[in-house]
């Protein structure tokens, strides 16, 4: 059966974007590190030190924590962290 | 299709005695006052009496006349249908012709034959070749050197296992399981957030082998795993086992023979294997959802191929999860549970209902780790001979569930970090507490299996159940 060889795409279609990632910056100098704690269980251990050592050379850090690890972050944190910071490091531990 | 012309128009075949009955008749109409055309379906040679019989032997025109049965004499006034008859009945024939005449000599009356149109499968295929199907997922063609099967494997669609191809024809037909529309939009499916249509469903459903009349269990299950609560993302994306655990209540699951019985939550059951598939292809498919990308279980489970379940509610004496959850015992229900796999309760010895409840208490205890509380919830799935000690008791399921909890009030101070030489466990800060096991409404109890053995069954919950991640949610089964 000639029909039987078309088959109908099971899939969303969608192609994935490519997006360029935003430039590095060279230096922290006078930038501000945002540092999100997504919950999960000892993720503040990482985050801590890494807060200390990045305070210790004179660069400001913001502290964020989602909710729950389970979820995707509520878009007004996602909103807050983009307007608030230069950069920003995402804690995944466990 | 080409054009009908107004006048009398007659389906028939050969190979149908009553068609060959009435040839004299359809030679008489042609010297009548009304245009006539003869379509056979089988031989455009017959009635020979006729000097040009359409060939319908496509099926084209039957199928847009929707015939059913030949011979079919039906008028067409301004290309609109204004009356037909089915099979021959003289006097009908004559009043519909007004031809007072008409098959003198022929028996009264004769009952029609099948049409060809309306044979098994043929009413999908017509549909594909010649209906006005709004399908509109990408048509993916397979070279004609190319395995079927390999050919969805390669393509990525594969959970693992074989597929059943979705053709055009195989999805029209699971669309007719559903009075839903094909483009009627389900939900948003997570990881890739990609709107998911009845369409997409029915295609999943095809290659999961189901059969059309699951559709509405398997659009109601996608629904409900895609409702906020159920946190179908986090279910995904996590370390842990789980996947999602359909469990169907309802009249439902005896009209579609699924399995409450022996092997409940085993194989061997087309329905609770294909339904449980379904949705899994569907996350898998449509959402994007695949192992080793956002998937990102460490072990994972066997019910990530399929969980799906049916519960015993007439073998049991207690009211069931549906009706506990706020439905009524008439509703179809599913119910999603994010869970692990499974671990069975062994107690062959417990006649009276304290000693079994205990049994349970002890084995649900270790949900997660036998130190950690209120993570993940549970389903209990009581088996026949296990829910007779408590029948016999007079035991409820809230007279059970109550006991449970009681038995599984724990005491902190065995299970703060550390403790009893195990690193793992609760914070310091539940040393002096008496710690639930499970937190509030996170023990589930059903009742399914075969008829003999004292085993139950528990189904551990994923480790982020409640607010924090994954709520068993509960969703009505449609049309």
């Amino acid at each position: 059966m000639s029909e039987n060889r078309i088959f109908l795409d099971p899939t969303s279609e969608r192609v994935p974007d490519q997006r360029q990632r935003q430039p590095r910056p060279g230096s922290l100098a006078g930038k501000t590190v945002g540092v999100l704690d997504i919950s999960k269980a000892r993720g503040n251990v990482f985050l801590d030190r890494l807060d200390t050592l990045l305070a210790g050379e004179g660069i400001t850090v913001k502290r964020y924590m989602k909710p729950t690890f389970a979820r995707p972050a509520p878009t007004e944190l996602l909103q807050q962290i983009a307007s608030e910071c230069d950069v920003v490091v995402e804690g995944l531990a466990d | 299709m080409q054009n009908l012309q107004d006048g009398l128009i007659v389906v028939a075949k050969r190979d149908c005695p009553t068609c060959v009955l009435i040839e004299p008749v359809l030679a008489a109409l042609t010297g009548g006052g009304e245009a006539l055309n003869v379509y056979s379906q089988d031989d455009p040679g017959f009635p020979g009496s006729i000097d040009s019989v359409i060939d319908d032997r496509q099926l084209e025109a039957s199928y847009h006349l929707d015939i059913e049965t030949v011979p079919t004499m039906l008028r067409l006034k301004d290309g609109q249908e204004v009356g037909r008859v089915v099979g021959w009945e003289r006097q009908e024939w004559r009043e519909f012709t007004g031809m007072a005449e008409l098959g003198e000599g022929l028996p009264e009356f004769r009952p029609g034959c099948g049409s060809l149109s309306v044979g098994p499968g043929m009413a999908e295929r017509l549909a594909v070749r010649f209906g006005d199907l709004n399908l509109t997922s990408r048509r993916v063609e397979i070279g004609a050197m190319e395995d079927e099967v390999e050919a969805l494997y390669e393509r990525g669609w594969s959970d693992g296992l074989p597929l059943v191809p979705p053709t055009e024809e195989r999805v029209v037909r699971m669309l007719a399981g559903t009075t839903r529309e094909a483009d009627a939009v389900v939900g948003i499916v997570p990881p890739d957030l990609a709107e998911c249509t009845v369409e997409k469903v029915a295609i999943n459903a095809v290659m999961a082998g189901c059969k059309p009349e699951y559709m509405p269990v398997v659009i109601a299950a996608v629904e409900a795993a895609l409702m906020e609560e159920f946190c179908m993302h986090g279910l995904l994306c996590t370390t842990m086992f789980s996947g999602p655990v359909v469990i169907v209540n309802g009249p439902v699951r005896n009209a579609i023979g699924m399995n409450s019985g022996m092997n409940a939550l085993g194989q061997g059951n087309r329905a609770n294997a294909t339904i449980g598939r379904a949705l899994q292809l569907v996350i898998r498919n449509v959402g994007g959802g695949r192992p080793g990308q956002i998937d990102r279980s460490a072990l994972g489970n066997p019910g990530k191929y399929t969980f799906c379940f049916a519960e015993d509610e007439e073998g049991s004496c207690w009211e069931s999860l549906a009706v506990e959850r706020g439905f009524d015992v008439d509703t179809s229900t599913v119910t999603l549970f994010a869970g692990d796999g499974m671990q069975g309760v062994v107690d062959q010895k417990s006649r009276e209902p304290e000693s079994l409840a205990r049994s349970f208490a002890e084995c649900l205890r270790v949900v997660d780790h036998p130190k950690l509380a209120m993570a993940g919830d549970a389903v209990l799935v009581v088996s026949p001979e296990h829910e007779r000690v408590f029948r016999d008791a007079g035991w409820s399921k809230a007279r059970l569930k109550d006991e449970l909890h009681t038995l599984l009030q724990l005491s902190g101070v065995d299970m703060v970090a550390g403790e009893r030489g195990i690193a793992e466990g609760l914070p310091e800060k539940f040393r002096g507490a008496t710690v639930p096991k499970f937190r509030p409404d996170g023990l589930h109890i059903v009742r399914a299996g075969g008829p003999a053995g004292m085993f139950s069954s528990i189904i551990a919950g994923w480790a982020a159940s409640g607010e924090k991640g994954s709520i068993a949610v509960t969703k009505e089964v449609g049309t």
